[in-house]
């Protein structure tokens, strides 16, 4: 895209670039005195008793630093952008296709092998294995943990429990599209107590430590309110990311106090879009990588 | 000498005291977030985390420091070279007590949480009327005492101390331009948006740089290396050129912050050369100082002050020529986001700006208490080579660091993929960070000797303040 909204800044931008460099030119090439024979003398003036100045000439090699790094800087305007819109194609974001290109064409086929190999072949493959763990410390780490065992909100992958289905292809969907889960909020709906009962309803679905008596009286609100996306067993559902509240597997915490917040406010989670950025050959070695977390 | 009137030294000594105050402050909470990278757990309270003392450590170096060591030594300087007393000494008593309370207002507003969240301007918009208001002030003080001058012309050190003052206000003024949305909250919007903002705040950055932290502290340089040397200044017409082309050329050197960003193209290109234009003008400075030592070099073996303002001379040009090195973009972009940036900025700021503003102290704190040296040569000798050995650590274990990141991100394995992932690098620089640490409190103590031995020149003497002088005879 161009630089410039109007053929107007574009010339602004050039008379104030070429006047800057003249003014350093003037500047300097109006000093070069030669040094005179005969001693240094002062410049005649004195200040707080002693203060006084010699007038010597500018040292040689510094008048000649000055000069390079003029002349350095009207050649590199000359070659790239920078004097308004010359060279305007010749900038960072042309640099970048380049770049990016030649990493395909000199990477892209050692990734490219594995394409029509089943998943399952490459999550047992060694060499494949390591490529994909080194892209996911590198694009997936900052989220799920170096040792992939997430953390609040952020998913284990180690263990055996999927959100949105462990099936090799919903891995690869959930990197290629990403997801997006929500939960809504249910503190209007239900009431103080309610959520109460709810949430000591939900803890006894996995057998944690709850009062019986709200447990019994949750159950019903569970089924009216909550079962739609969690079933009435409580044990989820991965077309929709809900999350099985049967297990030990908790995105948020199993703490009373944390349900109890999770089902008044509601969650909203982002899983980003990775497939277009990393392409499909390197999707696919990382949903192998990603399988093969939770087997070992 | 037929008038009796004195110079107004006691803005001057305010200010110098509190030169010291706030180093001791601003360098130690310097020490305590260098620490806080090496053992993460002193991490203790959202008040004292990281995030908070960051910003509080480089505004009190900056500003309470910084600051406080170039009103000292202008108001002293402009003075004395103009041979009149301070103009509107009510005003100047003024920025005394107005600073000070802008620096009370930091150190409390920025451990709360109050930030705008720019580099070096984080402070909210009361607190920035409030500078605003001092600095106008300041000028009107130093330009008034220059308009007042018994001398035609203008002593060099004054050009620079006006350049610095007035381009400040100009800085100050745009950059924290803003739209308030609440008082007790100590909240507003900046008044530029995306990367229009960004490169206002980097005009503000890169010349908070060139004009604080140079253009003032050359203003003192010009006056105390050749006080303290006792000879003529190398040359006149060095000084015309490198102050116009340096004024002039740092303006445009901001966009260098912001390489390979959504900064358009021209934009980086034209802040990068003229980056490189600014060696030679930034040099010019040091020659000059050094220069003007020549025919009494040998002073420098006995005289711990000379050491001080000539050690801050390499320092300034060792940093001068780096940063230019580092705005080139083929540079930047191994050295950008690293610890070398880090680096670099402390080599400018312990090196050149403290070490400077160390010497003049030294120079100027008996003279404001009718002596003419401090307690203790000896621990002025100490405190300059704890103060060396500590930079040289500091700067050091941090280019290795940054160097050391910078290639680690960018290394790649066979197939492409990154070698390392970001928390290797950050494992990688803990030895780094703990020398750095050492470095950092060696120029802690360095200070406290500093604080001593101001507190044992001070103690028992009166305030002196001395006679106008006339102007020279050759002068007229």
């Amino acid at each position: 895209m161009a630089d410039f909204t109007s053929g107007f800044w574009n010339m602004y931008v050039m008379v104030f670039v070429a006047l800057s460099i003249l003014f350093c030119v003037f500047v300097l090439a109006s000093n070069m005195t030669k040094r005179e024979s005969g001693p240094v003398e002062l410049h005649g003036h004195v200040w707080d008793e002693t203060l006084t100045e010699y007038n010597n000439p500018l040292p040689n090699w510094w008048m000649y630093l000055f000069w390079i790094t003029i002349v350095f800087s009207i050649v590199y305007l000359v070659i790239y952008p920078g004097f308004g819109n010359v060279n305007e194609g010749r900038g960072q974001v042309s640099q970048y296709q380049a770049e990016m290109q030649a990493a395909d064409e000199k990477y892209g086929p050692i990734f490219a092998k594995y394409r029509n190999m089943e998943l399952a072949a490459v999550a047992a493959d060694p060499e494949a294995n390591a490529m994909g763990e080194r892209m996911f410390l590198t694009y997936c780490s900052q989220c799920h943990g170096s040792a992939a065992q997430g953390g609040k909100s952020f998913p284990n992958l180690t263990d055996d429990e999927w959100l949105w289905g462990g099936e090799p292809e919903a891995i690869k969907t959930t990197i290629t599209e990403g997801r997006h889960g929500v939960m809504p909020p249910f503190g209007p709906a239900l009431g103080g107590e309610g959520v109460k009962d709810v949430a000591n309803y939900v803890r006894s679905l996995s057998g944690l430590a709850h009062d019986s008596l709200r447990a019994q009286r949750g159950k019903d609100m569970f089924v009216a309110n909550c079962a739609v996306c969690h079933a009435e067993d409580g044990t989820g559902n991965t077309m929709l990311g809900a999350p099985n509240l049967t297990n030990k597997s908790w995105l948020y915490g199993s703490s009373e106090a944390t349900i109890i917040e999770t089902i008044t406010k509601g969650r909203s989670n982002q899983m980003p879009v990775f497939g277009e950025f990393l392409g499909e050959d390197k999707v696919h070695l990382l949903t192998a990588y990603v399988m093969s977390l939770s087997k070992k | 000498m037929q008038s009796q009137a004195t110079y107004n030294y006691k803005v001057v000594r305010q200010f110098s005291i509190m030169t010291v105050v706030w180093g001791i402050v601003g360098m130690l909470v310097g020490v305590i977030v260098a620490a806080q990278l090496v053992w993460p757990e002193l991490n203790v309270h959202e008040f004292l985390h990281f995030g908070r003392l960051r910003p509080l450590h480089t505004n009190a170096v900056i500003f309470a420091f910084g600051g406080c060591a170039l009103f000292a030594t202008s108001y002293y300087v402009v003075q004395r070279t103009c041979h009149t007393k301070l103009f509107a000494p009510g005003l100047a008593a003024f920025t005394f007590w107005g600073w000070q309370l802008v620096i009370v207002l930091a150190a409390i507003t920025l451990p709360l949480g109050y930030t705008t969240s720019k580099e070096y301007a984080e402070l909210e918009w009361p607190i920035d009327i409030l500078i605003a208001v001092v600095w106008v002030s300041y000028a009107i003080v130093f330009f008034g005492t220059i308009a007042k001058r018994k001398v035609s012309h203008i002593y060099v050190a004054n050009w620079f101390f006006g350049g610095f003052i007035l381009t400040v206000a100009l800085l100050h003024i745009v950059n924290s331009a803003a739209i308030p949305v609440s008082f007790t909250g100590m909240k507003s919007y900046s008044a530029y948006a995306g990367v229009q903002d960004a490169m206002v705040q980097w005009w503000y950055g890169h010349n908070a740089v060139g004009f604080f932290l140079t253009a003032g502290f050359l203003g003192m340089m010009y006056y105390f290396v050749p006080k303290q040397a006792e000879r003529p200044i190398y040359s006149y017409r060095l000084s015309v050129v490198h102050f116009w082309a340096l004024i002039f050329t740092y303006m445009w050197a901001g966009p260098h912050h912001l390489h390979y960003t959504a900064l358009p193209d021209w934009t980086q290109s034209v802040g990068m050369v003229f980056s490189l234009i600014l060696l030679a003008p930034s040099w010019g400075g040091m020659i000059n100082g050094v220069m003007t030592l020549s025919g009494a070099w040998h002073k420098l073996r006995t005289d711990p002050i000379l050491k001080f303002l000539i050690t801050s001379l390499s320092f300034y040009g060792m940093s001068t020529f780096e940063g230019p090195m580092m705005a080139v973009k083929t540079v930047n972009a191994l050295s950008h986001y690293t610890d070398w940036t880090v680096g670099h900025v402390h080599s400018g700021a312990l090196g050149w700006v403290a070490m400077i503003s160390i010497g003049s102290l030294y120079y100027m704190i008996p003279r404001l208490y009718g002596k003419t040296e401090m307690y203790s040569v000896k621990l002025i000798n100490a405190h300059f080579w704890i103060a060396t050995i500590g930079v040289v650590l500091y700067i050091a274990s941090l280019w290795i660091a940054g160097v050391m990141q910078g290639l680690m991100w960018r290394a790649t394995n066979p197939d492409g993929t990154l070698t390392y992932s970001f928390v290797e690098s950050v494992k990688a620089s803990y030895p780094f960070w703990t020398i750095r640490f050492i470095g950092g409190s060696l120029f802690l103590v360095g200070m406290l000797l500093m604080f001593y031995n101001m507190v044992k020149t001070i103690a028992g003497q009166k305030a002196y303040d001395a006679p106008v002088l006339a102007p020279s005879v050759a002068h007229a």
